[in-house]
């Protein structure tokens, strides 16, 4: 296991790299981006058993990781290249022409870490559980992580796959909801209230964990929980509550921070509050 | 005109359901997933003899989808089954994002298309599923016209790498195309050679096409009549060549004359080759309950309608000339 101080210097550059990212292209979505950063830092860190430098699609022996919440990937691009899937000075392209480093993710620039399109919203959990049935029948005891947001909830195919992972007891998975509270409109509660998510998920069958997704350790203690929970016939959820737009204190309240870009004041005070740590791209 | 004779009717869905159990025994990557359809699909005997390899979804099309792109992650090569309708429109936006962006290896095979669906009326009846696949960059679109040539398309897609749409019926139509053909992607039969008029025909209008071609002949017309089963990548070669000898076309299929493969014929002949063409299509309108052939009468779908189509393009032709 990593120092947890070392996972947090990889944490704060990860922060520079995201508002730097979308500061440089005056688009994207930093605020879920930094909510999930102690997340993203853990998983690819200290849990994910993978191999960056031998990335190939079809990941056999490894455990895969599928992002949902498309949106966020300021955050995955960071987390990929500081890993070692590609040049950190790549990161340098998002957004831009002819770049790999597209505004959602995809394939189709044929992306080292990337194994699906998402970025429309409510697919990502299906696209896992078929990874998982996959790893069954080939025999890999390894492992699939998702990561969804909140108000990606409100997509029905989030609740076909829910109900078809609990029915066909696909336990070789581990999804993730960045709980936030906000959405592009307002907050989940104002724009769609969608109540008790523990008892939702309960109810469809799963192993239903929690933990605060912005404490390296709890972040850690958890997932390495739920990995214990694996194989024994039930899927497994953690709701992970995080603050959007976490590590920039101007980003931290509400939803405003969803989609839009900090300008050149802002980039100057976040990065204030992020000193480099590991060297920017 | 070449005889074609068959020896029975048989559906082609049956045709897919005999192709998906030989590709299974051939290769154990292949897994088959359905919508609470298995048995309109012809899924019962892969699923029977494959059951690890058999995914029952329930009525959850969407998450089928997401579900199959996911398996091709691992080496898996899933064939997804469903009436056309929810194969197509109501999963548009999971086979675009998670499928065909995505350039994942699934096969989406879709029975009961067209009119010939039959009592369950319009709601079930979808004419726009080929232009819906078609316009997905990447997505191969075959429509088989007999029971032998959908068996053996079903083989070919599995070799084939890439997204594919498969399209077949519910009907049973005249068997006619031999059971051991050698089924090439992208690639038109030629039925008839003839010099007036080419015809060309897709799906369920291929063996309506033969038999507008016999009364053609009757008529004196000498028709040149073409198979494309495979609409996109569509055989621009046998359409060219075919309308440098005939110089006028009528296209028929049995999908809505809007984005199907009339108008996949229109774009090549536009680009390379202007020429007079009639379609044979449902005009830009829903199905609705009847039998199948009530329907394609009702609907302008016969050998009948091919012919005075014929006619009416070869006036054309004359004018021009």
């Amino acid at each position: 296991m990593t120092e947890i101080s070392t996972l947090n210097d990889f944490a704060v550059q990860v922060r520079r790299d995201i508002v730097r990212m979308v500061h440089a292209v005056q688009s994207g979505h930093p605020g879920g981006s930094l909510g999930c950063t102690e997340f993203a830092t853990v998983l690819y860190n200290d849990i994910l058993k993978h191999n960056p430098k031998e990335w190939d699609m079809d990941g056999k022996e490894q455990d895969l990781f599928f992002l949902s919440n498309g949106h966020i990937s300021p955050l995955w691009y960071s987390v990929l290249a500081r890993t070692g899937y590609f040049p950190i000075t790549e990161l340098a392209t998002f957004r831009k022409l002819n770049s790999r480093l597209q505004g959602h993710p995809t394939t189709h620039e044929g992306l080292p870490g990337v194994r699906i399109s998402s970025g429309s919203l409510g697919q990502g959990l299906s696209a896992g559980i078929g990874a998982a049935l996959s790893k069954k029948l080939n025999n890999d005891d390894h492992l699939v992580f998702v990561l969804m947001g909140d108000g990606e909830l409100q997509e029905g195919q989030v609740w076909e796959a829910a109900m078809f992972a609990a029915g066909n007891k696909v336990d070789n998975l581990i999804a993730t909801i960045d709980v936030n509270g906000q959405q592009i409109d307002g907050s989940t509660n104002d724009v769609l209230n969608m109540g008790d998510l523990k008892a939702k998920w309960e109810a469809f069958g799963w192993q239903v964990l929690s933990m605060k997704g912005n404490d390296l350790e709890e972040v850690r203690a958890t997932l390495l929980k739920a990995k214990t929970q694996t194989g024994l016939g039930k899927p497994i959820l953690i709701l992970m509550e995080t603050i959007m737009g976490h590590g920039v204190d101007f980003m931290m309240a509400g939803h405003k921070w969803h989609g839009i870009a900090p300008n050149d004041e802002q980039l100057v005070d976040a990065l204030k509050q992020n000193q480099s740590t590991l060297g920017d791209y | 005109m070449k005889k074609y004779t068959f020896s029975e009717k048989k559906d082609t869905r049956s045709g897919f359901g005999a192709g998906l159990i030989e590709a299974g025994r051939k290769n154990e990557n292949i897994v088959a997933l359905c919508a609470d359809l298995t048995g309109s699909l012809k899924m019962d005997a892969f699923a029977k003899e494959f059951p690890a390899r058999f995914i029952q979804v329930g009525i959850a099309e969407a998450n089928m989808m997401g579900i199959a792109a996911g398996l091709t992650i691992g080496g898996k090569i899933p064939f997804t089954g469903t009436f056309a309708n929810f194969s197509t429109g109501r999963v548009y936006d999971q086979i675009r994002q998670s499928i065909a962006y995505s350039d994942k290896n699934v096969k989406i095979c879709a029975s009961h298309a067209g009119l010939t669906l039959g009592e369950d009326g319009a709601t079930h009846q979808i004419l726009e599923d080929i232009g819906l696949m078609k316009m997905l960059p990447g997505m191969t679109v075959i429509n088989p016209c007999d029971f032998n040539q959908t068996k053996a398309a079903t083989l070919a897609i599995a070799e084939h790498h890439g997204p594919v749409y498969l399209r077949f019926g519910r009907p049973a139509v005249p068997n006619f195309t031999p059971a051991d053909q050698k089924f090439e992607i992208g690639k038109a039969v030629m039925l008839n050679e003839g010099t007036d008029v080419t015809i060309i025909a897709t799906g369920h209008l291929v063996w309506k096409a033969i038999e507008a071609g016999e009364q053609l002949e009757a008529m004196g017309i000498s028709a040149e009549i073409i198979n494309i089963h495979t609409i996109k990548p569509i055989d621009e070669k046998a359409i060219l060549d075919s309308l440098k000898k005939t110089g006028c076309v009528v296209t028929a299929e049995e999908h809505n004359r809007i984005g199907g493969l009339g108008d996949a014929v229109a774009q090549v002949l536009a680009l390379h080759f202007p020429s007079p063409q009639e379609y044979v299509a449902v005009n830009d309108s829903f199905g609705e309950s009847g039998t199948p052939e009530q329907l394609m009468k009702k609907y302008g779908l016969e050998a009948s309608n091919i012919v005075e189509a014929v006619q009416k393009v070869m006036a054309r032709k004359r004018v021009l000339a």
